[in-house]
């Protein structure tokens, strides 16, 4: 390969490696718009700490465990090569990785998905979780779960191999590795926890407790939009043209389609045109095509997006349903529309077939049980010695105050509920 | 003198404060309130329809002499007017004494 084409491709990569980490920036801003003003530091600390030390946990040892190069004849399920990131003789040219970038942006580029798992999981338990607690969760989520996760399809563990020569589950940016292995760990997280205060009446009626900042979670929305062009744009692992343009084209008309569903969809069962929904509606699009961003032709895309849009409104209906309070939706965004759009593989595009659906829901499965097993064991192991709680009176305070002793705004006064 | 309490609509204000310079009354403060009534305000929220009683007013406070309260009073509940249930309220009281910090002026001239 020409070095010219090398630079090329790994400055896109590195591009793409900075867009996913500006997604830290949207999901800190669409959390703290959904929940309520006194909460805003504690939601902020813990997506902070996520991004710092789900980074140094992934140089530690999240890299080689998510791409340990499984031994030939390997059952693929779990492998380490060992702590640090060194690189490998070889690392920094083109023999790499074909050429399309180098042994330290794919250490970035992947660490930069790694916290995202964890963030996930944090706007689902705002407004009443432990922080230490959630520290100690987020430790083991990001350093161990979601790496080993990762290593079964991108690593070359046995997913990826199912179908032997053949092919085997299929996931192009993370719909299942990234947001699902996110959004079950928020699945187990609020069952463990319970809801809120308030949010359930005492005949268990669903009870409304809007956020602070509107315009905040817009402006998160379109920061995730945008940041998307990297978390699927990079995934391409090259600046390949056709495919890098097809993603973008793909991503963007998904993500559309998805906020127009869950409008239309809310507008007509509330008779209210609800800002909210539209804008999870647009995130469930995103994550929707994300299994299948470069299979999809641009109409393929529309429908995955609009029917992951439909799956929104449903979706947070259902939540509320079951009496678990999920203040942002990311259950509904991360898990269901994740979970949608990796089956989606097998309905749509390129590797559409039966076989493949197979495939396809092995992975969902076999991923939803790892998850759900490990989340469950470490909260409820936190929640028997240490509680995962704050108590009634820090909760109605705010945490805020109670565990940080700040105000997110000191000087300006708003509303207290 | 007196003092003239108003609370009004929030869309009522603007004309509100244009009648009273017309009369010239020209000084008097003003705050948003919250306050319960027998208006409720529909709300959905991710779903969810709430309604709440807890309705947005404004509360002028209005000192005067005691020539001017008649006109006073007469204009808010003019300008204040819709008709629909929620129009507000006005209260009168007496004022004590008044005081301008500036000169240290007080009685009638403490609020012209």
């Amino acid at each position: 390969m020409e070095a010219g084409l090398f630079t090329a491709n790994n400055v896109w990569m590195m591009v793409c490696t900075a867009l996913v980490f500006f997604m830290h920036t949207g999901f800190a801003f669409l959390e703290i718009g959904l929940t309520r003003q006194k909460n805003t530091i504690n939601i902020l600390f813990k997506n902070i700490f996520i991004i710092t030390v789900g980074l140094l946990l992934y140089y530690i040892g999240g890299f080689n465990l998510m791409y340990p190069g499984f031994e030939e004849g390997s059952l693929g399920i779990f492998e380490f090569a060992g702590f640090g990131i060194d690189a490998p003789e070889n690392g920094m040219t083109a023999e790499y990785a074909d050429g399309g970038y180098t042994w330290w942006t794919d250490f970035l580029f992947q660490g930069m998905f790694a916290a995202t798992a964890a963030t996930i999981v944090s706007g689902a338990v705002a407004e009443r979780i432990k922080i230490g607690p959630f520290m100690i969760f987020t430790i083991i989520y990001v350093g161990l779960i979601y790496p080993i996760a990762g290593s079964w399809q991108w690593g070359g563990g046995f997913l990826s191999t199912l179908g032997g020569e053949e092919g085997g589950f299929y996931d192009f940016a993370g719909s299942t590795l990234v947001h699902s292995v996110g959004g079950w760990g928020a699945l187990i997280a609020i069952y463990l926890l319970g809801a809120r205060i308030g949010k359930f009446s005492k005949d268990g009626k669903p009870q409304a407790i809007p956020g602070h900042s509107i315009p905040m979670a817009t402006a998160g929305v379109l920061i995730l939009w945008l940041g998307w062009f990297g978390f699927n744009g990079g995934s391409v692992l090259s600046a390949d043209p056709a495919t890098t343009s097809l993603v973008l084209v793909t991503t963007c008309l998904a993500a559309a389609a998805g906020g127009v569903g869950a409008a239309a969809l809310s507008t007509i069962m509330y008779k209210n045109m609800d800002l909210t929904m539209f804008l999870n509606g647009i995130l469930g699009g995103l994550v929707g095509i994300t299994a299948g961003a470069d299979l999809m032709s641009p109409t393929e895309a529309v429908i995955i997006g609009f029917i992951a849009g439909l799956i929104i409104v449903l979706g947070v209906a259902l939540i509320d349903r079951i009496r678990l309070d999920d203040p942002v939706g990311a259950v509904t965004v991360h898990l269901i529309c994740g979970i949608w759009g990796t089956l989606a593989v097998g309905i749509f595009g390129d590797l559409a077939g039966g076989q493949q659906l197979i495939y396809q829901l092995t992975g969902v499965a076999s991923v939803g049980v790892f998850c759900c097993v490990s989340a469950f064991i470490i909260i409820f192991a936190l929640k028997k010695t240490v509680g995962i709680r704050v108590p009634k009176e820090e909760e109605i305070d705010g945490l805020d105050l109670a565990e940080h002793g700040m105000d997110a705004y000191a000087d300006f006064r708003m509303s207290e509920q | 003198m007196k003092k003239v309490e108003a609370i009004i609509r929030k869309s009522k204000f603007d004309d509100v404060k244009n009648a009273l310079h017309e009369i010239e009354v020209n000084f008097f403060s003003y705050w948003d309130v919250t306050g319960v009534g027998n208006e409720k305000q529909g709300h959905v929220y991710r779903g969810i329809s709430y309604s709440t009683t807890d309705i947005q007013r404004r509360y002028l406070e209005i000192v005067v002499s005691d020539e001017f309260l008649e006109r006073t009073v007469n204009t808010v509940l003019e300008a204040a007017y819709t008709g629909n249930v929620g129009d507000g309220k006005i209260f009168v009281s007496d004022v004590l004494q008044a005081y301008r910090i500036r000169t240290k002026e007080n009685g009638q001239a403490g609020i012209n």
